[in-house]
Order: C-alpha cells, then structure tokens, then sequence
C-alpha cells in the first residue's frame, strides 16, 4: 500500500513578506528597464506601483504579437534566401562587366593575317599590308607584329626549339580601329593588293563571348527569380500560419470595425520589417562574401599560368554596380515580402470572413 | 433601426434554429433577447451583429438589406454597433487601455485625441485602477466591464450584449445594468441577450423570447 503525500497549498504568510515597499520600488524601477510587456506575469498587487514608475506606459502595443510570427526562422531563412540572390546577382553583374570589357577590347583591334605565298616577298607584302591599313579612314595604328613576337606566340604549342624558317609561318599586323572603319572595305583592298593577305574581324569569338555572358546572365536571373519564389512561398506559409495563430486577434479587429486593409497593414508592417532585416543580413553576408573571395583570389597567382588566366580573364572585382545589384536586391526581397504578405492577409481575411 | 421580417436561419445542412422571426429596433430602445440555452440568442445576435446571414427571409439593418450587403459596408457599419461577447474577447497581449481603445485605434485616430475619453470611460465603469494591466489579471467581472467599456468607446448607436451577467456576482450584475440603463437614456439601443430573469426584473423592458427558433415578443410598459 503506497501512501500518498499531502500537497498542501501555500499559506499566504508563505509568502516572502519582507520590507514589501521597498521591493515593490525595485520592481518599479525594473519595470522601467523591462518595459511593459513583462507587467502582465507580476502580481496583481504590485501593478498600481509598478504603473507609477511606468510613468511612460503608452497604448500602442502591436495589435499582432510579435511572438506569434516564427521570426527567428523567417528571419534566417530569409537571410539566406537573400545571400543567395545577392551572390547570383552580383556574379551576374562582375561577369557581365567583364564580358563587356572583353567585347571592347576584342571589337577595337582587328588582325591581318599574310600566308607566304610562292615566291613573293614576305617583309614586302607585310609592309604593303600596313600602308594600306593606315591609310584606311578611322584605323588608329597598325603594328606587325615580329618574327621573334609570332614566334612567341607559337611556343605553347611548338617548344622553343624549332626552326621557324622550316614552317610557313603567317606574319601577323595588329589593327587598332574605332567605329568609323570600314572593315570589308579593307578586306577587299587587302585581298586585291597582297597575295596571302586576310582581316580576322573576331567576329566568331565575340559571338561565342556573347552567347557565353547571355547564357550565364539568364541562368543567374533564372537561379535569383527561383529564390526569390521560393522567399515568397516562404513567407505565404509564414504569413497563413501568423494569421492562424492571430485568428481570434483578427476576428476581435473585425468586430471592433477595423476594414481589411487596416489588419493587412498590421502584418505588413511585421513582414517588411523581417524582410528588410533578413534580406540586409543576406546582402552584407554575400558581399562580404565576395569581397573576401576577391582577396583569396587577388593573393594568389605568382606562377605564369595564373598570371595569364588573370590577364586574360582580370581580377575578380565587386565594382559600385555590384553593390549597387546587391542593395536594389535587399530592397526587392523586402519588398517581396512585404506584398506577399498583404496579398495572403486579403486573400486569407476573404477565406476567414 | 433594424427590422425582421419572416428571418429563417440554419448552419449548413441542419435544422432551422431560427424560424419566421420577424421585429423591429426602433432606436434608443431597450429589449432583452431571453429564452433557454441553446434556444438561438447568440445565433440572433450574431445575425444582428452581420457576422452571420440569414438563410431565408429579409433582414435590413440601418436600412442595408443583409442579403445584398456588401463586405466593405458590413465594415463601416460594425462601426456603428458595440457588442459585448459572452467570453469577453479582450486581446490577451494588449492592456485594459488598448483594449478599449481599440475600437478608435482601427478606425485611425491618434492616441492623443481619444486618452482622455478612454481614461474616464475605464473610470466609469470601475477600472481607473486597472487601466495598465493584462487580462490575464483581471477578474471575471472586470473583464466583463473592459469588454463593456471596449463596446460603449464609440458612443454606438446600438449595444448588443450576450450574457453581460453571466460570469458575475449578484450586486456587480446590478452595476453593470445600471451602466446599460444609463446607456440607453444617453440614446443607444441595447440588447441584452439573457436568462437571468432576476436580471430582467430588475428593469422592466421589452422581451424577445426565443422558444423553438420562434420568436415571440413580449412588450412591457416601459419599454
């Protein structure tokens, strides 16, 4: 047989009655640090002094608790929502100035390229080349280049060892020109006037530079318009589950009179001040992010090869339109939230109603 | 003020709870809705409050046909009704003070134009004291004068109250009637929705009793 302790109630003399004044002054002055939130758990006896050093005490408390919005994991979520599309957003935006960087450069120069035909004087037909490159209107210079830089150029794929004299090796005049020239013009007179002569405008590699930028532009749009969804859906489900949790509030602002778009603006007002937190800690993060990437990179690269691949590709910069891209992205994923959030508040308040 | 005529309701596929219920509000006066438990007295005032429609039957109230109302119009006339909630409904995480003042707060007005208003009605209906409290503090009968005040902040041009006694003690439930009564000589209709009949005879007035989802009106020489 098990005996059953006694539970009994605490007498009211239990209770500590110590210098009550005293303590109640000291609750008084916490209740100013604390703010009134944390009143409602105190004692019923200690609000009459608590509301005296509450002297501030202010009827505008959020009519939607914020307690009752999964904040912390919208907040990460959203965070990270926003790393990625400012990380997608900003890759975009570098390799797109360095695509166009390269276009430049490509479009300014073309290439002469002269083939040792026969018996014709190789030097001659170069030189004959040049003049009439540089008497082409809008042509800035023409250089040949020597035999020594086509060997150069050569050497990756043939050592250093080889006797150029053996090889039918073209002669190769760099043309530097502006918008103004007439490029089939001097292809024609190229061709009439010296035998083995042709103009490489880098037409085929500008249009393969073009299509490479346009592709990964379109697949970072592509990647940034799928977080951006999936934020939305995000806060669709949060925003369904807040008014869920906030029925009986919503139902209590119904019966006082307040009109539909009064309660959307009280959970607009919760979900933009989320987004714009989360999408700027996303923001910050991702350009961090890229500025240290940016720092690994510059660091490295003593070898030839990376020197190469850095000349060839540049550094890897965030430039003002990067930051620029990433803010109007913190901007836009506040935004978003912020009218998912009032469109499922009418579209909920309808179903509620 | 507000008028049924042949008023028939029912939830979903069931029974009429309410059958060929036909009166009439005039305004600035004074009618209980009495009747047993589950006889459709909150059902009548949610009717009356256009948080239900009825299934059949005309019902017009401030000359809006409830049948063709508009949602945004139900809106700006709630404005125009305080109704007291058998449970009270006071937001959990707002003050005695807010949630009087909510009434004004959702229709726009700055805090500053209403502090005084809400203040002296908290200290009317006895709750100066207890203006910066949670409800979670607050007696059944001080909840019930909050939800009260919260109903009256609007000066509304007709109070429906369900069950206004039903949680508190005898000489309180005499207070709160008087609040009514005062209510209703300052011009605002009220419907007390009770069976409290000692409630009732305290104050001679107008009676709608529901029996079987009819309604029989009862008139009095005061009403």
């Amino acid at each position: 047989m098990t005996v059953r302790p006694k539970i009994r109630k605490p007498a009211a003399s239990a209770r500590p009655p110590v210098r009550q004044r005293s303590r109640l002054r000291e609750w008084a002055e916490a209740g100013r640090k604390i703010g009134r939130k944390q009143i409602a758990g105190l004692h019923n006896g200690n609000i009459g002094l608590l509301q005296q050093g509450l002297g501030r005490l202010r009827g505008d408390s959020p009519l939607v608790p914020p307690h009752s919005v999964s904040r912390r994991a919208l907040l990460a979520l959203v965070a990270i929502m926003s790393f990625l599309a400012c990380l997608s957003i900003t890759a975009v935006s570098i390799i797109n100035h360095k695509a166009d960087g390269w276009q430049r450069q490509i479009a300014d120069e073309v290439t002469i390229q002269i083939r040792p035909v026969g018996t014709h004087d190789h030097a001659d037909a170069v030189a004959r080349a040049v003049e009439i490159a540089t008497q082409t209107p809008g042509v800035q210079s023409a250089v040949p280049l020597s035999d020594a830089d086509s060997a150069a150029l050569l050497e990756p794929w043939l050592g250093r060892d080889f006797d150029r004299k053996e090889l039918p090796i073209p002669r190769l005049v760099a043309v530097s020109v502006s918008s103004e020239t007439d490029l089939g013009s001097l292809a024609r007179r190229l061709r009439d006037n010296v035998p083995g002569a042709s103009l490489d405008d880098h037409g085929l590699w500008l249009e393969r530079l073009s299509s490479m930028s346009n592709t990964v532009t379109f697949i970072g749009l592509f990647v940034t318009c799928l977080v951006f969804a999936a934020t939305a859906l995000s806060v669709i489900f949060a925003t369904r589950g807040a008014m869920a949790g906030n029925r009986d509030v919503i139902e209590v602002l119904h019966f006082v009179g307040a009109e539909d778009i009064y309660i959307a603006n009280q959970f607009q007002r919760h979900f933009l001040a989320l987004g714009l937190k989360g999408a700027a800690i996303g923001g910050m993060a991702a350009i961090s992010f890229m500025f240290i990437a940016s720092l690994i990179a510059g660091s490295q690269g003593s070898t030839p090869e990376e020197a190469q691949i850095r000349s060839l590709f540049g550094g890897f910069n965030l430039d003002w339109s990067g930051f620029f891209a990433a803010l109007l992205t913190v901007i836009a994923t506040g935004v978003l939230i912020a009218v998912t959030a009032r469109l499922t508040v009418y579209a909920t308040l309808r179903k509620i109603d | 003020m507000i008028r049924f005529e042949n008023v028939g309701l029912r939830y979903g596929l069931g029974p009429e709870v309410l059958r060929d219920v036909s009166f009439h509000i005039a305004p600035g006066s004074f009618q209980y809705v009495t009747g047993p438990s589950g006889a459709g007295k909150t059902s009548l005032l949610r009717l009356l409050f256009l948080s239900l429609q009825p299934t059949r039957g005309m019902l017009k109230i401030f000359d809006q046909d409830a049948a063709t109302i508009q949602r945004e119009t139900v809106q700006r006339l709630r404005k125009r009704i305080g109704i007291v909630f058998q449970d009270f409904r006071l937001l959990d995480h707002l003050t005695t003070y807010e949630n009087v003042a909510l009434p004004l707060r959702v229709s726009g007005s700055p805090e500053s134009d209403y502090r005084n208003d809400v203040t002296e009605l908290l200290e009317w209906v006895g709750l100066g004291d207890r203006m910066w409290v949670h409800p979670q503090v607050l007696s059944g009968g001080e909840k019930q004068r909050a939800a009260i005040a919260r109903a009256l902040i609007t000066k509304p041009e007709i109070l429906l109250a369900d069950e206004p006694t039903g949680n508190v003690d005898p000489p309180l439930a005499r207070r709160l009637l008087r609040l009514f009564i005062e209510l209703n000589r300052l011009g605002t209709s009220v419907v007390i929705a009770t069976h409290d009949l000692s409630l009732m005879e305290q104050h001679k007035a107008r009676r709608l009793v529901l029996s079987e989802g009819h309604v029989q009106v009862q008139t009095n020489d005061r009403s």
